[in-house]
């Protein structure tokens, strides 16, 4: 980690946002369409991880359930109980999407944890996709549920009559502001823990002050740990709750 | 110069995450509050908890997203 800042002469060289650059696997070059890069490789091995926890783990499924098969089974309740709770009986149908949703990113998440790695949801191209995903998926079924009725959400009847058109116009706009904030709140949240570790590594390569660093270090990674887990969560329940406008829009 | 005046935006749009801190930080204090009156109450409003805690952060990460705007996109 302290190899990224170099003291040159008296003052050092800070790189903490070099971890989030997109490169080929083995070396530095330019990045084509197909070029197999260090991007690709962390997302890979997410699925991986997914397909190992999900499906390799409950292939021998046991009425006592072996370590792994407990942790898979765990999270399978975790996020059936909040689709439940949720977006109701009707929402368990959309179970599939939003479990692969919050595994992938959960997973992306902590792998990206391990040094040197590389971090798939610190990317805004990474969790603009998945937002914008949410958003089309969320959008087209509330019209195919709803019909024209779906466009009554923006349409506050409880509101004073004057008031309507001012709030739909409210309303219209936090519509589309949804995939924003969805996404560079992952996005943001990744980058920003990851650059905080990379910052304090930088102060290891001073000598007086690398005890601290050290200790800085460790906490960070501690919260990190935590805001990886609570990431994935919010945006799976932020999920829910747009699944469940477009379920259910005049609540 | 007008870069040097972008980056000072920057710095001031910046101000705005530490201040939707403050609502965050306001919306899990009242959750304590109110789920030490009545704890039984308490583990069935967790999600609602964190769907708070998001829609506060919401909008300091619009001016995370302006700070960075005015870095590299002006």
């Amino acid at each position: 980690m302290a190899t990224e800042a170099q003291s040159e002469g008296l003052g050092l060289v800070f790189k903490p946002m070099e971890q989030f650059l997109v490169t080929p696997l083995g070396g530095y070059g330019p990045v084509q369409w197909f070029t197999f890069t260090n991007a690709a490789l962390w997302t890979l091995l997410a699925v991986v991880a997914v397909f190992l926890l999900l499906v390799v783990t409950t292939r021998n499924r046991a009425v006592v359930p072996s370590r792994m098969q407990s942790v898979a089974e765990l999270a399978y309740g975790f996020i059936y109980k909040m689709v439940e709770d949720i977006c109701g009986k009707e929402g368990v149908r959309y179970f599939p999407y939003i479990m692969t949703l919050f595994m992938f990113i959960v997973m992306a998440n902590f792998l990206g944890l391990i040094p040197t790695a590389f971090t798939p949801t610190s990317h805004f191209a990474v969790t603009v996709t998945l937002a914008l995903a949410v958003f089309l998926c969320v959008t087209i079924l509330g019209f195919i549920k709803n019909g024209a009725a779906f466009l009554g959400m923006f349409w506050v009847t409880s509101a004073p009559l004057a008031l309507r058109p001012a709030l739909a116009l409210i309303e219209l706009i936090s519509y589309f502001v949804r995939p924003v904030s969805h996404s560079v709140r992952l996005a943001g949240s990744m980058m920003a823990g990851h650059a905080v570790i990379k910052v304090f590594a930088g102060f290891a390569a001073l000598a007086v002050v690398s005890p601290f660093a050290v200790l800085g270090i460790t906490a960070m990674y501690g919260l990190e740990v935590l805001v990886c887990f609570i990431q994935a969560y919010v945006f799976t329940i932020l999920t829910c709750v747009y699944l469940k406008d477009a379920l259910h829009p005049h609540h | 110069m007008e870069g040097q005046l972008a980056h000072i935006g920057a710095g001031i749009a910046a101000l705005g995450t530490g201040i939707a801190a403050i609502g965050v930080g306001n919306v899990a204090s009242s959750f304590l509050g109110g789920a030490l009156r009545n704890p039984s109450a308490a583990a069935s409003q967790t999600a609602t908890l964190f769907i708070g805690i998001a829609f506060a952060e919401a909008l300091g990460i619009f001016s995370f997203l302006v700070a960075l705007l005015l870095m590299f996109a002006v």
